[in-house]
């Protein structure tokens, strides 16, 4: 890939997972839908033959997931979309699931969800039926409603729904065939849907009047959509009918006078209604058993005087196997071992005999070659590194684990302009900022969005970098204290202040705490492996055009340049000059910046206070180019640019204040 | 049965008499005279007297002026919390409630609001005979969620959130009313459980949350 490419790449609008075959012509595609940690994913590899990610955290499937697969004699395209609650959106999630609705013209929907949880279920089951959808409902995780005592029939659901309605437990592949069956055999019929009171009604018909029919959501629910407010269909309508929009502005807010309480209050209300008099007559409501087996050390991980030292115990667990066997026992093979004794003395073999130019050989195999340096990092730094960590990561959001942490901490996060939810892409940053960035999406509102962007640029080290400053402050406890310490405060002080100065709703925090669930090793395999290869396609060009700038910056004296400008700041803090450099190269990837000073190290030029200081503040500096070109990607140019001109002055400002007070205090490293 | 005007004069003499001061009233500073027909049927039932100069509360006239009051202030209660009524608007609208509501809707009135100390606007609302059979038995009572302690239980009464978003994001976790909850945990977030499943919020939604209590209040 070019440079100029892979810039636009990661600038352009369009999502960096376009797919090739957007459009199959004549196959009949399959959408599945749901709440979150229903099993959706599960479903979707078991139709598809592909297993896919499954998570028990609300969230994490943002990115839409396609497959294909032959139900009976036919092929079917499959799409599995992120977990929603209900029609009407609050989420980015559900607003990516509600477009697929629109756009994609489903022949079959399938509703996976939550058995045991079936009253609330069936409100979007109501929903999608309402919106003429062909829907077939799942009612998957059958073992843990029975296991409640909860029995459905579902012979009456069907009748009372006027859909095909099928039991499963889909990581066991049970009732999966039946599923298929009914796919096989799906005739879209007219399904009954609920009459709201006179006044709803009559404003629904007049509001279907209106509406221009094109799109795949009935008029009906389209109409209900925008009696409940939903800004994104209301913004979609409005630029639609232009003018016309006036018209239906009256109807809803004459519908609106005509009751005291919001409409979508008094529409949930009327669907909660026919909802509980469907649960009547098919389920028996008498059930009170609870999951109690796990319900014990479920309330131990919640609890406030378990759950932190549980946390902590988490943290080392994770600390030990990414910042001990990945961070070093494996880099330590992969880097001295394989490449240090096997592929670069071979490459710079190979290359100096074919390639006789000096500058030739330089872009390929010299300290910062494209081989030596760009894929010799990629390989033996950066995959064993992030390999261990979403293996960790993995099995910590399968066990459901991430909610319970996110309520723990909710408070806290409060106080810096975030809600608990933001655990994920903060945990996530200690493994590659980058992906972080772009899990920010997650969050709700566009303040928290900013704010979190900030805190992983700003205070969150990824693992790559963790890994090398671990290596710079081995055997100095005293001097990691310091960094941990610093980095700690910077990242609570920067958010309190964010908290204070940026404009907008405070957050709110609500959550679903799923059943805590053994992960499946298959599960966290493929999870670890789907996310690596993401990290290499992404990530693997731009260290290569890292490696392609530093030969440019090199050739042409700019990096000279800007090496002198920056030992400025470098003298100011009191770190040698030398280390500039690697500020330099820190930009091209936050670890190459560590690791120069590594070198610096390693050769005795930079120890003691000095060592400590740079370290803090490479952390601080710039995120790497990718993490960089993200933030423009989510946060825009403009806000991208603001955060770098606070950091890069931030960064040093900090450096040379502990340097001070370093010195000051005569503290002894 | 006492006329509007009639109670209206019961409540301004309770008061100007017994809550603000408790200097009696004189009748000649306010608008009403001996003899308009109010005073008079007020006089004849020998809730007040009059001395020629102050009206003043007695006997019976008391207990009838204070329940007049309490009306008054739990219809305003009322309508603050579970209609929704702004306050610009309370003022005048509980002055016409107040007469509709008789005891025994007033009992339940003040029962559905978990028994209220103060009014909107912060004044006491005087304690009725189902507040104090409160202080031993509690009967149903509507809480907000955060006031639960571990371990209550009971159904969704009403949502009140006063944001159209949160009030979305409670309607879409399934939150509703009529649907049985049991808390689980105050801190550091409040955990509950929901039909079969948990939800963990702060407490800006659990304060949007009314419960209507089963059983006994933990403590």
């Amino acid at each position: 890939m070019e440079a100029a490419e892979i810039v636009r790449h990661w600038l352009g609008k369009g999502s960096c997972h376009s797919t090739a075959s957007e459009k199959e012509e004549g196959l009949k595609r399959i959408i599945l839908v749901g709440s979150p940690n229903v099993g959706k994913s599960v479903v979707f590899g078991n139709l598809t033959g592909k297993y896919v990610t499954v998570s028990n955290y609300p969230g994490t499937t943002v990115e839409v997931t396609k497959g294909k697969g032959k139900i009976g004699e036919k092929e079917f395209e499959i799409i599995d979309t992120p977990g929603m609650y209900s029609l009407l959106s609050i989420t980015e999630e559900e607003r990516v699931a509600r477009s697929m609705l629109m756009e994609k013209c489903p022949g079959v929907v399938i509703q996976v969800t939550d058995a045991k949880n079936i009253e609330r279920e069936l409100h979007l089951t109501l929903q999608l039926i309402e919106a003429g959808m062909p829907v077939v409902l799942d009612l998957n995780l059958m073992d843990e409603a029975e296991g409640v005592g909860m029995k459905i029939d579902l012979e009456e659901l069907e009748r009372q729904l006027g859909i095909p309605v099928v039991a499963t437990v889909a990581t066991e592949g049970v009732g999966m065939d039946i599923l298929k069956g009914r796919l096989a055999a799906y005739e879209n019929k007219e399904a009954r849907s609920i009459k709201y009171d006179e006044a709803l009604e009559s404003a629904i018909q007049r509001i279907e009047r209106i509406l221009p029919s094109k799109y795949s959501l009935s008029k009906r629910a389209i109409a209900l959509l925008l009696l409940q407010e939903d800004s994104g269909i209301t913004v979609l309508i409005r630029e639609e009918l232009k003018k016309g929009y006036n018209a239906l502005e009256d109807i809803m807010q004459e519908t609106k006078k005509h009751y005291e309480q919001p409409l979508n209050y008094i529409i949930a209300l009327s669907r909660q209604k026919e909802v509980r008099r469907i649960i009547g007559k098919v389920s028996d409501s008498s059930v009170k058993k609870t999951l109690n087996l796990r319900e014990e050390l479920s309330r131990l991980t919640m609890h406030p005087l378990t759950g932190i030292p549980i946390l902590l115990a988490s943290l080392y667990g994770l600390y030990e196997f990414v910042g001990v066997l990945g961070a070093q026992v494996l880099v330590d093979f992969f880097e001295n071992g394989v490449f240090g004794k096997f592929i670069n003395p071979l490459a710079t073999r190979v290359v100096s005999s074919i390639l006789p130019w000096k500058v030739a050989q330089e872009l390929l195999v010299d300290q910062y070659g494209i081989i030596t340096l760009g894929i010799r990092y990629a390989i033996a730094i950066i995959l064993p590194i992030v390999t261990t960590f979403f293996i960790a990561f993995s099995i910590i959001e399968d066990t459901g684990y991430l909610p319970r942490l996110a309520m723990l901490i909710d408070r806290l996060f409060k106080k810096i302009g975030l809600n608990g939810r933001a655990v994920i892409p903060v945990v996530l940053g200690f493994g590659c900022d980058t992906m972080a960035t772009m899990v920010t999406r997650i969050l709700e509102t566009k303040r928290e969005r900013i704010i979190a962007t900030l805190l992983l640029s700003l205070a969150i080290p990824c693992s790559a970098q963790m890994g090398v400053i671990l290596a710079l402050l081995a055997g100095n406890t005293r001097g990691l204290g310091i960094f941990i310490g610093v980095m700690a405060i910077i990242f609570l002080f920067t958010g309190y202040l964010m908290a204070k100065l940026v404009p907008g709703e405070k957050p709110v925090f609500y959550m679903e705490i799923p059943s805590l669930r053994w992960p499946k090793l298959s599960n966290v395999i493929t999870k670890t492996y789907t996310r690596v290869e993401w990290y290499f396609k992404e990530i693997l060009p731009l260290f290569i055009l890292a490696s392609i700038l530093i030969w440019l910056g090199r050739i042409t004296g700019i990096f000279d340049l800007i090496v002198s400008v920056l030992s400025y700041p470098v003298h100011w803090i009191g770190i040698p000059d030398k280390a500039a450099e690697a500020f330099l190269y820190g930009f091209f990837r936050r670890d190459f910046g560590a690791a120069g000073l590594y070198d610096l190290k390693e050769t005795g030029i930079l120890s003691g206070i000095p060592l400590v200081v740079s370290v803090v503040t490479m952390a601080l500096f710039m995120p790497c180019i990718a993490q960089l070109c993200m933030t423009i990607k989510e946060r825009g140019i403009k806000m991208a640019l603001g955060m770098l001109a606070f950091i890069f002055p931030f960064a040093f400002l900090i450096g040379g204040l502990l340097n001070q007070a370093l010195l000051i205090l005569e503290v002894k490293l | 049965m006492l006329s509007q005007k009639a109670e209206e004069i019961l409540e301004l003499l309770w008061v100007t008499t017994q809550e603000e001061s408790d200097q009696p009233m004189e009748l000649k500073n306010k608008k009403y005279s001996p003899d308009t027909p109010e005073i008079k049927e007020l006089l004849k039932l020998g809730f007040v007297k009059y001395d020629g100069k102050n009206l003043t509360l007695q006997g019976e006239g008391l207990k009838e002026a204070e329940s007049v009051v309490r009306r008054h202030r739990l219809a305003e209660r009322l309508m603050a919390d579970v209609l929704d009524i702004q306050e610009n608007l309370l003022e005048k609208n509980a002055c016409q409630f107040e007469h509709l509501i008789r005891e025994e809707v007033e009992e339940n009135v003040c029962t559905l609001l978990g028994h209220p100390r103060e009014c909107p606007h912060g004044k006491p609302i005087p304690i009725g005979s189902c507040c104090k059979r409160n202080a031993y038995e509690a009967k149903s009572v509507v809480l907000m969620l955060c006031e639960l302690s571990p371990g209550d239980r009971g159904r969704v009464a009403y949502l009140r959130t006063g944001n159209s978003q949160r009030l979305q994001k409670l309607l879409t976790l399934g939150i509703l009313p009529g649907v049985e909850v049991e808390m689980l945990q105050r801190f550091p977030s409040f955990v509950f459980r929901i039909g079969h499943s948990q939800m963990a919020v702060d407490r800006e939604m659990a304060e949007g949350i009314h419960v209507r209590l089963k059983g006994e209040k933990r403590r």
